[in-house]
């Protein structure tokens, strides 16, 4: 069974913002997702859905079953239960995303404590340990975030993902901030560190050619939707839906800056969500749509052996 | 992609966190301090001065005195030197802690002081605490269920007891719980500090009895600025993306709030808390008045009123030294508290 299951996923923000609008995933144990997408197109969304992080206002429909229980109906003390100690998050932002006024270690310890995992001294010594693990000397449990680069910031998350031994980690755009040669030190780590312990894991990029390298499977989304599913490589070299095509492009190496927003050969920008177009919302944009395309939305369905697509080129003629 | 797997990132240490940094802080401010408290004496000294009236006319009034006893007046209090002199003697002697005499009461200013102090300090002290407290627990109440109904009744008491003036407020407390309305017996005493005639353990509950109306309305009406900075700091923090991160561990709601949240929003009310702290020693005077409080507010009142100037500006030294002391205080305090400023 896997490990992770989300059927039809939807979220609204109470802005009236469909971020989420039905996606299908599942993420076997021990196995890497790599999610991709254009800014906005609801990929922090669906990283913040899995453990119901979301503001209360934001409404959510359909199943998210980690090992088989369904986050959406959890019960609070359940949830809370599962919240890091079953699957934890690595955050954008490490500067934002750890408290300031806290020493780190104590940061680490946290979830251990929270979740009756060790005894203070004993949370002490696998602080250590995790720190080490990330490459930080164990000396460093005693600093303040500010007192890190933003590259040991980043590592320092990833020892406290680590912390309660959980059995899936999001990881959302873990290196965005960082210069290129410490992203992918980082991403390394985590990929190396996640191997080495079987953790699923889902890591969120805008970066098509880092996901390739570190996910054995790869989704694609736009506009709240997945598009393109499948083995990461055949998705990167031979994708089979025209905005995977636009993006594995747009990414010749890894951390271009300014190809964040705007993939290469892509023209317009991404779909307001508040006024999606009609159809297949990728039509005002794709340079190969046919004329039924504006007025019929492709569903997601088998493109090439176990590789999913949602485009009428891919899938069969439009009815 | 080929780079190579995550050497160790040492230990990069930021500049400016080394040992020596909070030291030179501390001696900075400490000069700051000495600086603010020798221009509050200068101008302590010319401020007064443009008060209308004649202080030896004062000082004589009603007590039929010859130009010959006005003269001799005069120059026992110096007042027929040039003004530069009277502001040298002056100053010199402050520097040695010589605050001068009273006209009125022919007595040192420091004693008269003294003496009034502690009954103030209690009385402000206690006000202070218990108002910053309420105003603290208040306002984070507020602001994590801001735009609820609870968040709204509680600004909206703090801000009209706020505006309520302190002496009328002070008079309603006398006369429905001192003279008694009604069914309500008077309960507290109308003003005053002790009845006389205790001692021991007696003296201290006596005394408690006296202040709890005065201390009452200096919190009714002074929470509500604690309250609402703490909210507005509380809501800052509360986008935060290190609550998320909290959420995500597992805590409880209460644990997020006050392990995460409160710790990160108190550090801006820290220095707010210590000014209202500064203001302890000037005391409130429509407060002591009206419940008559034997502290400084009185004092000053009395003062302003011949224009006893010695005295005046004794106190107005003393009121804006707690004020620097206090400020510097919250200096000294802020980097321990937050350890993103250098110490
Ligand atoms: N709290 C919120 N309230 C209302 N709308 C929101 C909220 N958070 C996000 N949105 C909207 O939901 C959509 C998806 O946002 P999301 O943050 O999931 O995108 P993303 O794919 O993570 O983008 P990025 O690459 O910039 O991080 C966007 O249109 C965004 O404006
Ligand atoms: S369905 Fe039409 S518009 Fe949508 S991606 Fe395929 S070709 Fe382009
Ligand atoms: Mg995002």
């Amino acid at each position: 069974m896997s490990l992770l299951t989300i059927r039809d996923l939807r979220v609204t923000y109470g802005t009236g913002t469909a971020a989420v609008r039905g996606v299908d995933l599942t993420v076997a144990a021990g196995r890497k997702l790599g999610v991709a997408g254009e800014s906005g197109c609801g990929k922090s969304t669906l990283a913040l859905a899995l453990l119901r992080l979301l503001p209360p206002t934001a409404r959510l429909t359909g199943e998210i079953l980690l090992d088989g229980e369904d986050v959406l109906t959890m019960k609070w003390g359940r949830l809370r239960a599962v919240r890091w100690a079953g699957a934890s998050i690595v955050f954008q932002g490490a500067m934002h995303s750890l408290n300031a006024v806290h020493r780190i270690g104590d940061q680490i310890a946290e979830p251990l404590l929270v979740h009756r995992r060790a005894t203070p001294n004993a949370a002490r010594e696998r602080v250590g340990t995790l720190l080490e693990q990330v490459g930080l000397p164990a000396a460093r449990a005693s600093a303040y975030p500010h007192e890190l680069s933003g590259g040991q910031r980043q590592r320092v998350m990833i020892a406290m993902a680590l912390a309660c031994e959980p059995r899936l980690i999001v990881a959302d755009e873990p290196t965005t901030a960082l210069d290129v040669m410490i992203q992918a030190q980082v991403l390394r780590l985590l990929e190396r560190l996640v191997t080495e312990q079987d953790i699923s894991l889902v890591m969120i990029s805008h970066d098509l050619a880092v996901l390739a390298d570190t996910c054995d499977r790869l989704a694609v989304m736009y506009a709240g939707r997945v598009v393109e599913e499948g083995p990461a490589r055949d998705v990167y070299d031979a994708a089979r839906h025209p905005y995977g095509r636009a993006l594995s492009a747009a990414f010749p190496r890894i951390g271009d800056p300014a190809s964040r927003l705007a993939p290469r050969g892509l023209p317009g920008d991404p779909p307001d969500p508040a006024a999606l177009p009609p159809g297949c919302t990728f039509h005002p944009r794709c340079p190969v749509a046919l004329p039924t395309c504006a007025s019929q939305d492709p569903p997601l369905a088998p493109a090439a052996p176990g590789h999913r697509a949602a485009c009428v080129l891919t899938t069969g003629s439009p009815a | 992609m080929t780079t190579t797997v995550g050497s160790p990132a040492g230990a990069a240490r930021r500049p400016g966190t080394t040992a020596t940094a909070y030291p030179r802080y501390l001696a900075g401010r400490l000069g700051g301090a000495a600086v603010s408290l020798l221009a509050v004496l200068v101008t302590s000294f010319f401020l007064f001065r443009v008060l209308p009236g004649d202080p030896v006319k004062a000082m004589t009034r009603g007590v039929p005195t010859s130009a010959g006893q006005m003269a001799t007046l005069r120059r026992q209090f110096g007042l027929d030197l040039p003004l530069w002199q009277q502001f040298t003697d002056y100053c010199a002697k402050a520097l040695t802690g010589d605050l001068g005499t009273s006209y009125q009461f022919r007595a040192p200013v420091g004693e008269l002081i003294a003496d009034k102090l502690p009954a103030t300090l209690l009385l402000t002290g206690v006000a202070v605490v218990l108002y910053s407290a309420v105003g603290l627990w208040l306002g984070t109440r507020s602001a994590w269920r801001h735009g609820g109904l609870g968040d709204k009744l509680n600004t909206g008491v703090a801000l009209t007891l706020w505006s309520v003036p302190s002496f009328w407020l002070g008079l309603l407390l006398i006369i429905v719980f001192s003279v008694g309305v009604g069914p309500v017996p008077g309960l507290f005493p109308t003003g005053g500090m002790e009845s006389g005639d205790e001692t021991g353990p007696a003296y201290v509950l006596d005394v408690a009895h006296h202040m709890v109306l005065p201390v009452l309305t200096l919190v009714a009406v002074g929470y509500a600025q604690t309250l609402l900075v703490m909210r507005a700091s509380l809501l800052d923090e509360m986008g935060g993306d290190y609550l998320t991160t909290a959420r995500a561990k597992g805590l409880r709601d209460d644990l997020v709030r006050r392990r995460h949240a409160v710790p990160n929003a108190l550090l801006p009310t820290v220095t707010m808390i210590f000014i209202n702290l500064g203001h302890v020693a000037a005391g409130s005077i429509l407060v002591e008045t009206v419940f008559s409080w034997p502290g400084l507010g009185g004092l000053f009142y009395q003062a302003l009123s011949v224009p006893d100037l010695p005295l005046v500006q004794g106190l107005f030294v003393v009121f804006a030294g707690a004020m620097i002391v206090m400020n510097l205080l919250a200096d000294l305090l802020y980097p321990l508290l937050d350890p993103r400023v250098g110490r």
